[in-house]
């Protein structure tokens, strides 16, 4: 295998590894530290089922956020829901019979691209015309935009305009998840396209892309409405009664 | 009213406008700080510690493995800005540390520092920064101008609460030196004496016993002020501002009424003299416990079945989410808990445990055990602002949004005119008095009239089109706040009063010597009735 080959296998697993171990060290974290007091957002929902309705509604539909500015929610959920048909069109890359479902959608899931390029775009320009936005923009609020940019415009290149050799393409990935390596196609834009997508999975536990776990941890969004009916005591504070 | 302030007051035009920002509009403001008596009284160092730098990072260590809440909140934001508009702070002072997210981003930058791989490689990429007597001194200044009011974390996409990041900020301060004059004296007090105001027992009791001669005198009926009353049926905690000040006074009037109507035996304690609770403001949750102990102690020394809570926001929150944690009060522990099952026992779990005073008025109304004739405030149009406490961090009755529909149908059933204000400030949408959360001090006064901005142009609104003359309140905070805001928007002050000053106004006493109606006498017409 050539050495640009041996890079690109080794830059995959270290990202995997890095994204697994990452993320599962937050989430345990975030599992782990008590919620002594109870602190919902109220009106709350009552009951568990209610929770899961309460955060369902967060996670799909970013409820909270229609709220609050409709030009951030219509842009950031195109992004997201952009992305996600993105993602689900690209598993037929990691399966080597693609399922019927997965197949169908390829044609309606391609433009998802066009989708999750313009909410970021809709985004980057509200931290450069709202003052308020750009007051509060760092860095690496710009840089995250741009890379993921960076990934939605080459993929869309490769879609689009110049194809790449999607067989050799799935000959690579399915080798990485055999843990049998292949060669990776020479291609300049889809090897782009992969160096920024590992870049994405190895700063994603260590960046503000942790509000994609952290939503579900959020005590004022998963807790029960119900503190006069049931006590509810941290092990710490239960230790101040001793 | 404080004539001529030295700060520009903006003239209301009834609509709430979002402004460009001005930095460092409000950086030099800053609350009187507490000395070392005051600091000591609360297990806190007197002064600044010469560590403060080490011991400032230990404490965040601490607090990130101790509250969930802060960890995630930490973490989670994406800065998309969707806070940037919802703080009242903001909108009056347009100082863009007001934003919550810039709120928080003054810890952030300091938790990134020491906390997180990022902050610690590439500082200048993520924006994080080594902590700083300068960065002390913003917090100061800025989790001193955060009423800890929840608005941020209704519209936050992760419902990040800037109130939680304010709190452990203040503890932070705290815990180095550096602690705020009004919040931790009046907390010594509490602790020392037992109520905010620090009136004795004797004091208490005199008052009340002038009270019981006022309504004597106004209505010719010997309504019943107790005190420490062994027994008695109800304890009623209620904020030490409704034993002294106008207009609270007239909430308590109302109070005694409902349970003179009723037939219920109540008292007063003057160990549990106190419903407000500022540990909670400063985020300690050993101070906060110590003060709520007092509840538990007074409940069980006085043997009560129900705890009954006054007219206070903050005080309700703390009573309705913590006190069974933190003390008790409540039901549901389970069975090899000691400590709360001595209290649970006694308590009568037929009715919530606790219960604002808003949820017993209006169960009592609406059973027809109590009445009231709504005509007598008649003379009055009646707008309701909703506590920002009561609204976002607890509940009334039964199902979601009790908070907001119980208050008001009290209103309603007591007068013939009310008039909400305009969607967008009410329910948990409700713009904070500004003077919440430890900043109704003097010292504070620019914060607080500019903070009242957003509440103070919905109300103009009512007043211009509806002829609203009377704001309703249900917290002993907004009743002290706008009784001193309102003048410097051209307002006068004695269109402020309690939700329990209008029932006080409307309900009907049972004649003299005729006796009080019996409650289940009155339960068992209505069940005829049927
Ligand atoms: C549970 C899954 C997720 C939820 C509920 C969620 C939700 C949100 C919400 C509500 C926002 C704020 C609005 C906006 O700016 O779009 C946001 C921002 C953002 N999300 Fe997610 N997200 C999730 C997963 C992800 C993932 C997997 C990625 C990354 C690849 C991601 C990347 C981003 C970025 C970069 C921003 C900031 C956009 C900006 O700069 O304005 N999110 N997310
Ligand atoms: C190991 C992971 C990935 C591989 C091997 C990969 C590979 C590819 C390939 C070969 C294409 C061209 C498809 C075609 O010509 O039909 C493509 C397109 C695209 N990729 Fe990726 N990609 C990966 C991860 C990602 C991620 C994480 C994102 C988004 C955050 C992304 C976003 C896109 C977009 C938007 C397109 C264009 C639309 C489409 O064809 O679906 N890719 N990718
Ligand atoms: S809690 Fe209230 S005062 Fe504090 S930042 Fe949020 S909106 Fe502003
Ligand atoms: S709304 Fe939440 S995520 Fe967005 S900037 Fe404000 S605190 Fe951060």
């Amino acid at each position: 295998m050539s050495t640009l080959s041996i890079v690109y296998v080794v830059l995959f697993y270290a990202a995997t590894l890095l994204l697994i171990a990452g993320l599962a060290r937050k989430i345990l974290q975030y599992s782990r530290s008590p919620a002594p007091l109870k602190i919902p957002t109220t009106p709350a929902p009552t009951t568990t089922s209610g929770v899961a309705y309460r955060m369902a509604k967060e996670v799909v539909l970013f409820e909270s956020l229609f709220k609050s500015s409709k030009w951030t929610w219509i842009f950031g959920w195109m992004f997201h829901f952009g992305m996600l048909l993105v993602l689900v069109r690209h598993l037929r890359y990691f399966v080597a019979d693609v399922p019927v479902w997965l197949a169908a959608m390829q044609p309606f899931g391609k433009y998802a691209a066009f989708m999750m390029v313009a909410g970021l775009a809709g985004l980057w320009a509200r931290r450069f015309l709202v003052d308020r936005v750009r007051y509060i923009s760092t860095l690496s609020d710009h840089l995250m935009l741009a890379l993921l940019m960076g990934i939605g415009i080459s993929g869309a290149l490769m879609t689009f305009v110049a194809h790449t050799d999607i067989i050799a393409l799935k000959m690579f990935a399915l080798g990485l998840v055999r843990l049998a390596p292949q060669p990776v196609p020479g291609d300049p834009v889809l090897l782009a396209h992969l160096a920024m997508v590992a870049l994405l999975m190895i700063i994603f536990p260590i960046s503000k892309l942790l509000h994609a776990p952290g939503v579900f941890f959020s005590p004022t969004r998963n807790q029960a409405d119900n503190p006069r009916e049931r006590r509810h005591l941290a092990d710490w504070a239960a230790q101040l009664e001793k | 009213m404080a004539a001529a302030p030295d700060f520009e007051v903006a003239k209301l035009t009834g609509e709430i406008t979002v402004p460009k920002l001005r930095e460092g509009a409000m950086a030099g403001i800053k609350s009187f700080k507490a000395n070392e008596k005051m600091q000591e009284a609360l297990g806190f160092p007197g002064e600044l510690v010469e560590d403060w730098h080490d011991r400032a990072i230990g404490k965040m260590g601490e607090l990130l493995k101790k509250y969930r809440s802060l960890q995630v909140f930490m973490d989670a934001c994406v800065h998309c800005g969707a806070c940037t508009d919802k703080c009242h702070y903001y909108l009056g002072t347009s100082d863009p540390k007001n934003m919550p997210v810039a709120r928080q981003e003054l810890m952030r930058q300091v938790y990134r520092r020491y906390f997180t791989f990022a902050g610690k490689y590439f500082p200048k990429l993520v924006g994080a920064k080594d902590l700083s007597k300068e960065i002390l001194d913003d917090w100061y200044s800025y989790y001193y101008q955060c009423s800890e009011c929840r608005r941020c974390s209704v519209y936050c996409p992760y419902g990040i609460d800037t109130a939680e990041i304010t709190m452990a900020g203040r503890e932070i301060l705290d815990s180095v030196g550096i602690g705020q004059k009004y919040t931790n004296e009046i907390l010594g007090k509490l602790h020392r004496i037992g109520n905010n105001l620090g009136l004795p027992g004797p004091a208490i009791l005199d008052t009340l016993e002038g009270l019981e001669e006022d309504v004597l005198e106004d209505t010719g009926i010997p309504v019943k002020f107790p005190l420490d009353v062994e027994g008695a049926e109800v304890l009623l905690v209620t904020p030490s501002a409704d034993f002294f000040s106008e207009p609270h006074v007239e909430s308590l009037i109302g109070y005694a009424k409902v349970f003179h109507a009723a037939g219920i035996s109540w008292t007063l304690s003057t160990k549990a003299s106190e419903a407000g609770n500022f540990g909670m403001f400063i985020g300690s949750y050993e101070n906060m416990r110590k003060a709520a102990l007092r509840i538990r102690e007074a409940a069980l020394d006085l043997g009560v079945k129900r705890v009954v809570v006054g007219e206070c926001g903050h005080a309700w929150r703390v009573a309705y989410s913590f006190w069974n944690t933190l003390t008790g009060v409540g039901a549901g522990a389970p069975e090899d808990d000691e400590f709360a099952r001595k209290l649970q026992a006694q308590l009568d779990h037929s009715v919530p445990q606790p219960a604002h005073i808003c949820e017993f008025t209006h169960d009592l109304l609406t059973r027809g055990v109590i009445k009231a004739d709504k005509s007598k405030n008649d003379h009055r149009v009646i707008t309701f602002h909703d506590s920002c406490n009561v609204s976002r961090g607890s509940r009334m009755g039964d199902t979601p949004g009790g908070q907001f529909t119980i208050p008001r149908e009290v209103i309603m059933m007591v007068a013939n005119n009310y008039q909400d204000m305009a969607p967008g400030t009410t329910h948990e949408a409700t713009f904070c008095c500004g003077g919440g959360g430890g900043l109704l001090t003097d010292d504070l006064m620019q914060v607080r009239v500019k903070g009242a901005q957003p509440r103070m142009e919905a109300f103009k609104d009512v007043v211009d089109n509806n002829k609203v003359n009377f704001l309703a309140l249900i917290c002993a905070i907004c009743k002290a706040q706008f009784t001193k805001v309102l003048p410097y928007y051209g307002y006068k002050m004695d269109m402020v009063g309690g939700v329990h000053q209008l029932v006080a106004t409307a309900i009907e006493l049972p004649g003299l010597g005729a006796g009080p109606v019996e409650a289940d006498e009155a339960e068992a017409e209505a069940a005829a009735d049927e």
